[in-house]
């Protein structure tokens, strides 16, 4: 089990490689389609991403008197930025990347060209997940709706599996080809 | 709706009811001081007059009467239908049915030690736990809402929808659903879960004097993953016979990867149209996962589909590793000479369906699950 703790560090990111077991703490942003999509056209986040990391997540966050409230946290579907990701790692300098799913060969370019790796969350755990953010600490872009905007939050031990590492390896690719291969011999 | 709130409305009927009353008495106080009026004037034909209005006004009392009974009836149903409804909201979003958990720690089991696959499979189970004991939704994507309700003969469906759509509407206000419904043109997402086609509702009218309601939430992540072939499907030499399902079922499965949040369940429906055969795929998926199909043919091949699937490797969340499927249901609709079609609906681990069986006062009855 390897730790990776705020401020990120390239050198911490190089460090990690495909199969390795992750406890991540510190500084987290939301951001998924709607946040992708408008990057991509044009408009600049409204935080510094530099050496942060990106949670491909929606959460449900109920707000009382003021106070947020994580309800349910886990990853989404992270192939749907493929065309975008690779362009918010060359612009604002993320280093990592949350999601599920894995993602593709743009990404994976991305990740080996800017120093930035894929973390892979458990998908469904939205409570396990939940537990591990210990604040919220903003919330940017909420026109967009509570589940694609920009939520700012802290986490301590926050449990992921790395899938593809800034070395050009993807677990992805591989059981996939493994897979595709042990099922000609299984028709 | 808390129990305080319930019966401050009940008494507030209540007294609608009475104050109904005694406008009513007063009412029959005043016919009857004209009555005696009249009769001074004493003339037989006024008599007969009056009293056919009497009759008359006596009959229409005992029509409101009634209706007001009936609608202090209908009037606490709702309440009970909503209530029954939001439960099963709750539940079905909390709570993994005990067919699957079953499953899912079997396969946990069944993992290597130290690997990745039993990491995922060990966050899964207490995602599990943590997600019942807080009573807080196993997955933050709470899916499509999609309710099957089999009610008796003459039911009014009508009825039905609008409770259902409060309920909804109540259970995303508490945190059981996530507000998930998107207008696809405007791209907002501004409704508590209702809109064109949100939640889905599918009635049956069954010989039972109850009514039962299903509910599946399932998430868009294995909806996404989900694959529908027109046979003969060439690229796979797979033709129209059980063979060339075969093929392509597995086919569905080997591209899904783990991008279903595996393991997962399988609905199949071999036949029907594009509609139907999506639609059946999915009610494959009211079927325990501990069942037995009926039909011989389609039992023998949801089993090897299982058996197969998780010789290809993908294992939990395609990290590799034994477990890629934790079951399989196949049914059949009949199709046209020209079409044959096979439909595969994917539904993650996180396996949101339950159901219940409602008695005559619309209270829960028995769980389905």
């Amino acid at each position: 089990m390897k730790k990776l703790n705020y401020p990120f560090q390239k050198e911490d990111i190089l460090d990690l490689s495909v199969g390795d077991m992750v406890l991540i703490s510190g500084k987290l942003f939301t951001g998924r389609d709607a946040v992708h999509k408008r990057i991509h056209e044009g408009t600049k986040p409204p935080v510094d991403l530099k050496n942060q990391i990106i949670y491909h997540c929606g959460p449900v966050i109920l707000e009382k008197k003021g106070k947020y409230e994580v309800k349910a946290a886990g990853p989404t579907t992270s192939i749907r930025e493929e065309p975008y990701q690779w362009e918010v790692m060359r612009d604002y300098g993320i280093v990592g990347v949350i999601g599920k799913g894995g993602m593709g060969p743009k990404t994976l370019q991305g990740c080996k060209d800017y120093g930035c790796v894929y973390l892979h969350a458990i998908g469904g755990a939205a409570q396990v997940l939940a537990e591990k953010i210990k604040s919220v600490d903003n919330v940017y872009w909420r026109d967009l709706g509570s589940p694609e905007a920009i939520w700012e939050l802290t986490v301590e031990d926050f449990p992921c599996v790395v899938t593809m590492d800034a070395h050009g390896n993807s677990l992805h690719e591989k059981v996939e080809g493994e897979s595709g291969n042990a099922l000609k011999g299984l028709l | 709706m808390p129990a305080k709130k319930k019966a401050i409305k009940k008494k507030a009927t209540k007294k609608k009811v009475a104050k109904k009353a005694t406008k009513k008495k007063v009412a029959k106080k005043k016919v009857a001081k004209k009555k005696v009026a009249k009769k001074k004037v004493a003339k037989k034909a006024a008599k007969k007059k009056v009293a056919k209005k009497a009759t008359k006004k006596k009959a229409t009392k005992k029509t409101t009467k009634k209706k007001v009974a009936k609608k202090v009836v209908k009037l606490n149903t709702d309440a009970e239908l909503f209530d029954s409804i939001l439960e099963l909201i709750k539940i079905t979003s909390t709570v993994i049915p005990d067919d699957v958990q079953k499953v899912i720690l079997e396969s946990l089991a069944r993992e290597e030690k130290n690997t990745t696959a039993e990491y995922a499979m060990n966050i899964i189970k207490s995602n599990i736990e943590i997600a019942k004991r807080k009573i807080q939704p196993l997955c933050q994507d709470t899916g499509t809402i999609i309710f099957y309700v089999d009610v008796p003969k003459g039911y009014i469906q009508s009825d039905f929808v609008k409770i259902c759509h409060k309920a909804v509407v109540k259970a995303t206000k508490l945190g059981y659903l996530r507000q998930n419904s998107v207008d696809t043109l405007t791209g907002k997402n501004e409704t508590m879960n209702i809109g064109p086609g949100h939640p889905s509702i599918h009635f049956h009218e069954h010989n039972k004097e109850t009514i039962d309601i299903r509910l599946m939430l399932k998430g868009g992540g294995c909806e996404n993953v989900g694959a529908q072939y027109a046979m003969p499907y060439n690229a796979l030499e797979a033709g129209r016979d059980l063979k060339g399902v075969r093929k392509v079922i597995l086919d569905a499965v080997q591209k899904a990867q783990g991008k279903g949040c595996g393991p997962g369940v399988l609905g199949v429906c071999i036949g029907g149209d594009r509609g139907s055969g999506y639609i059946n795929s999915k009610e494959q998926l009211f079927r325990k996962l501990d069942d037995e199909n009926k039909v011989s043919e389609l039992r023998d091949l949801e089993k090897d589909i299982v058996e197969t699937a998780n010789k290809l490797g993908i294992g939990p969340m395609g990290f590799g590793g034994k477990t890629t499927l934790l079951g399989c249901k196949i049914g059949t609709l009949n199709r046209l000479p020209a079409s044959y079609y096979v439909s595969v609906s994917y539904m993650c681990w996180a396996y949101r369906r339950q159901g219940v069986t409602l008695d005559k006062s619309l209270k829960i009855k028995k769980w389905l699950y």
